[in-house]
C-alpha cells in the first residue's frame, strides 16, 4: 500500500466534495467516536512507510556502483562522524561533520556532487541516478569532481566534503524528511565557495524533487543550472542570489 | 557566579552556575546533550535536583541565567515581578514551593505574578508526571473573545485546515470536516502556505465568510508574521487574532524577526477592531523547546526553561491562546515519546503556573521515535491535566508541514472518555446545528441532515 492519499468519488455522498477537493485526509468517517479499522490501517501503512523510509539503511555500494555504470562516472564514499542511525537523528552536529578517517582526493575541481542518505535514503535510492545523470547533462565548462556518495549526512557535510576533494563548489544532493503523504522527496542544495561554517542563508535549495507527484528531474535541472551559472558570475549563492524572479525562496 | 555543590553515589558533582545546575536537573533531553548542557549521568541529574530543592526562590530574582542588560525578555520578567503576590512563597526553597502547590488549601491561579519562568521552570524539575498534572489541572486560565476557553470541564480544539497550496476550496474542506466533527472552538487557524500580505488577506476573509455564514462562535486566525498582520489590520482585513511564534530570549526571538515592541503595537492594533463578544484577548503565540538552541541564541540555558520564558513573552500581551509545537521541530530536541510527553505536560503546567492559557501541539515527526499511541497518552494526560485547547488536523496527517498532529476524531475520544465539553458558546451552537447528542457527544451527521447539507454546500 502507498502512503498516497486518493480521494474516491462516493457517489451522491455529500462528502465526496470534501475529498475530491484536497489530499488532506477529510471524512474519514467514524466507529463511534474512533476511526473505521480501515482508515485506522491506512494511516498506520503511511506512518510505517515513512518511518521505513527514515531507517532502512542507504546501500551505498549499491549506489555508487549504478552511478558509476550508468552514468559513466567516478565514484568516491564519505561518511559522516554520526556512528550510528539513532545518534544521526539525535546528534545534526555530528551528521555535519566527516568521519575522522576519509578517503577522499584533493584535485582541482569547479564543484562536486554530493548524494546524502539524509532522513529518507529511500528517495536517494529512487531519485538520485537519473538526476545526477541530467545534472552531469548541464555542466558544461565546470571540472566537476568524482560524485560522492554520503552517508548519515546532512546537507553542510558536502561543505567539508567540497575542501576535502578541493572543489569551490558542492550541490547536495539529500533525502528530504518524509511525511506520510510523501516518502521520497529529494532536496538538492546548492553552495558557492563551500566550507565549514557556511549558513543555510548562504545556500540555494530546490526542494520536493519526486517526480511524478513532485518536480521533475529535468526542470530541477534547468534551474539549478542557471542559479549556478549565475552564482560564478556573481561569486555567490544564497538568499541573493536569484536565477529567475519566479524562482520560490530557498 | 555562585558554585553549588551536591554528593550523590560517593561522588561531589559541581555546578558552575545557576544555569548549569538548572540543565542538569532536567530530565534527559536530546536538546540539552545537542547543546552540550545536560547532565553527564543519571546520579548528576538527581544530585542537581537535590541542590535544587534547598535552592531559595529568591535566588531566581538576584541570579539571572540570561543577562537583564542585553536581554530584553530578562527585563521584562524582572521588571514586572509583582513582590505582593510572591510574598506569601517570598521564603520558599524551590522543594517547598512542589510542596506548597501539592496541597489542596494553596490557590495557585493566585500565585502567577509573583512567579518567573526560571522558578517554575525549575519546580517542575522535582515534579513526576501526576504532579505536572495534578497542579496544572488545579491552575485553570480562562480567556475569551468570541468564545470562553479553559474552563474547567472543556477541552477546546484549534481546527488547523492547511493547504499546501492554500487552495480555498482545499482549506474550506478542512473547515468543513472538523466542524462536523466538532472541533474549531478555541480557533480555525491556518498556517498559510507563504506569508503574502494579500494570501493571508484572502484567507482571513474566506474563513470569516465561513463563520458569519453560519454564525460559529470562534475567532479565526492566518498565522502569517506579525509584521503582516500589523500591515494588514492597517488595510481593514478581518482580524480575530494576531498571532506570532516567540522564545524565551531576546536573540531567539530576533531571530524570528519579532521584538516586544512590535508585539505590543500589535497588540494595541488588534484591540482597536473591537472583534470580540464575549472577550478581548486577541493575541496568539506558539512555542516549542529547541527554538532558542535552533537559533543559536540559548545563552547556554537548557530548552526547558527557555520555553518557560517565552510564556513570561506571551502573558506580557493578554493572550487568548498560547501553545507549545511539542514533538514539532524533530528528535535533536525532543528524541521520542517519553521526552515528548513530559515535554508536553512541563510547558502545560508551567505556562498555566504563569498564568497563560496553554494549548499543547500533540505531535510528531516521522523522524522521532514516536508514534500514534503516544500522542493518545499525552492528549490523555492534558485532558486530566486541564489543558486549554489542542490542535487539530484532518486524520492527524497535515499535508502541508508534514508532520503528525491530533486528529478532530482524537478530540472526540478526549471529551468522551474525561468527560469534557467544548467551549460553552461551541457548544451552544453545535446544539443549535443539531449536531449535538442529549448525551453530550458529537452525532455522526446523517447525510441528508440540515446541518450537514449546510456546512457541505459551501466546497460543492
Amino acid at each position: 500500500m502507498s502512503g498516497e492519499n486518493a480521494p474516491a468519488p462516493v457517489g451522491d455522498d455529500p462528502l465526496a466534495a470534501l475529498r475530491a477537493s484536497t489530499r488532506a485526509r477529510v471524512a474519514l468517517g467514524r466507529a463511534g467516536d474512533a476511526l473505521p479499522t480501515a482508515r485506522l490501517l491506512e494511516l498506520r501503512a503511511a506512518h510505517a512507510a515513512a518511518r521505513d523510509a527514515v531507517h532502512s539503511p542507504l546501500d551505498a555500494d549499491d549506489l555508487a556502483g549504478r552511478i558509476a555504470a550508468e552514468l559513466g562516472v567516478p565514484v568516491a564514499h564519505a561518511a559522516s562522524a554520526a556512528p550510528s542511525r539513532s545518534e544521526y537523528l539525535r546528534r545534526p552536529d555530528l551528521g555535519r561533520r566527516l568521519a575522522d578517517r576519509t578517503e577522499l582526493e584533493r584535485g582541482e575541481h569547479d564543484v562536486v556532487l554530493v548524494v546524502a542518505d539524509g532522513l529518507s535514503p529511500l528517495a536517494v535510492q529512487t531519485h538520485a541516478v537519473p538526476m545526477l545523470a541530467e545534472i552531469l547533462a548541464r555542466l558544461d565548462g565546470w571540472r566537476v569532481a568524482p560524485v560522492v556518495v554520503a552517508t548519515q549526512a546532512r546537507v553542510p557535510l558536502g561543505d567539508e566534503i567540497a575542501t576535502a576533494v578541493g572543489a569551490r563548489s558542492v550541490v547536495v544532493l539529500v533525502g528530504e524528511r518524509p511525511g506520510m503523504s510523501s516518502t521520497d522527496s529529494l532536496g538538492l542544495y546548492f553552495t558557492y565557495d563551500a566550507r565549514r561554517g557556511r549558513r543555510d542563508s548562504e545556500r540555494n535549495c530546490l526542494s520536493n524533487v519526486r517526480p511524478p507527484h513532485g518536480t521533475g528531474y529535468a526542470e530541477a535541472a534547468t534551474t539549478l543550472a542557471m542559479l549556478m551559472a549565475e552564482a560564478r558570475r556573481l561569486g555567490l549563492s544564497g538568499v541573493s542570489l536569484k536565477a529567475d524572479p519566479a524562482l520560490p525562496e530557498s | 557566579m555562585t558554585r553549588r555543590r551536591g554528593s550523590l553515589g560517593g561522588h561531589t558533582h559541581e555546578f558552575a552556575d545557576l544555569a548549569g545546575l538548572l540543565a542538569a536537573a532536567t530530565p534527559e533531553r536530546s536538546g540539552d546533550v545537542l547543546a552540550g548542557v545536560a547532565a553527564s549521568s543519571e546520579q548528576e541529574r538527581v544530585a542537581a535536583q537535590t541542590v535544587l530543592a534547598d535552592l531559595p526562590l529568591t535566588t531566581f530574582l538576584d541570579e539571572l541565567v540570561v543577562p537583564y542588560e542585553t536581554d530584553e525578555v530578562t527585563r521584562l520578567i524582572i521588571d514586572t515581578h509583582d513582590a505582593d503576590a510572591f510574598a506569601p512563597i517570598a521564603s520558599l526553597t524551590v522543594g517547598g514551593l512542589r510542596d506548597h502547590l501539592l496541597s489542596p488549601d494553596t490557590d495557585t491561579t493566585a500565585l502567577a505574578p509573583g512567579l518567573t519562568p526560571e522558578m517554575v521552570a525549575a519546580v517542575s524539575k522535582l515534579m513526576r508526571v501526576q504532579d505536572l498534572v495534578s497542579v496544572a489541572r488545579r491552575t485553570p486560565v480562562v480567556t475569551a473573545f468570541r468564545s470562553t476557553l479553559g474552563l474547567p470541564g472543556t477541552l477546546a480544539t484549534r481546527l488547523q485546515p492547511n493547504h499546501p497550496t492554500d487552495d480555498p476550496t482545499g482549506v474550506t474542506a478542512s473547515i468543513v470536516d472538523g466542524l462536523l466533527l466538532g472541533c474549531g472552538d478555541a480557533v480555525i487557524g491556518i498556517n498559510p502556505a507563504t506569508d503574502s500580505p494579500a494570501r493571508t488577506t484572502d484567507l482571513l476573509h474566506l474563513v470569516d465568510e465561513v463563520r458569519t455564514r453560519y454564525d460559529i462562535p470562534t475567532q479565526s486566525c492566518v498565522l502569517a508574521h506579525v509584521t503582516t498582520s500589523i500591515e494588514i489590520m492597517e488595510r481593514g482585513a478581518p482580524v480575530d487574532l494576531v498571532f506570532q511564534s516567540v522564545a524565551g530570549t531576546q536573540a531567539a526571538n530576533e531571530g524570528f524577526g519579532v521584538t516586544l515592541a512590535m508585539l505590543g503595537e500589535a497588540h494595541e492594533a488588534a484591540l482597536s477592531l473591537r472583534r470580540g463578544t464575549v472577550g478581548t484577548h486577541c493575541m496568539y503565540f506558539e512555542t516549542g523547546q529547541g527554538s532558542a538552541l535552533s537559533a543559536d541564541a540559548h545563552h547556554g540555558v537548557h530548552q526547558q526553561t527557555l520555553e518557560a520564558r517565552a510564556y513570561a513573552v506571551c502573558r506580557a500581551f493578554d493572550p487568548l491562546l498560547v501553545n507549545t509545537v511539542v514533538g514539532f521541530i524533530g528528535p535533536e530536541y525532543l528524541y521520542d515519546g517519553m521526552q515528548i510527553t513530559r515535554a508536553g505536560l512541563e510547558d502545560n503546567l508551567c505556562g498555566s503556573l504563569l498564568g497563560v492559557p496553554m494549548g499543547v501541539d500533540v505531535c510528531y515527526t516521522n523522524h522521532a521515535e514516536a508514534d500514534a499511541d503516544d500522542t493518545d497518552t499525552l492528549l490523555t494526560l492534558l485532558g486530566v491535566a486541564g489543558c486549554s485547547f489542542v490542535i487539530c488536523v484532518p486524520g492527524g496527517d497535515d499535508v502541508m508541514l508534514h508532520y503528525q498532529s491530533l486528529s478532530f476524531h482524537d478530540a472526540l475520544y478526549a471529551r468522551q472518555v474525561l468527560g469534557l465539553s467544548p467551549a460553552p458558546e461551541f457548544a451552544g451552537w453545535l446544539e443549535k446545528m443539531e449536531m449535538l447528542g442529549a448525551d453530550g457527544r458529537v452525532r455522526e451527521p446523517a447525510l441528508d441532515s440540515a446541518a450537514m447539507r449546510a456546512l457541505t454546500a459551501g466546497v460543492r
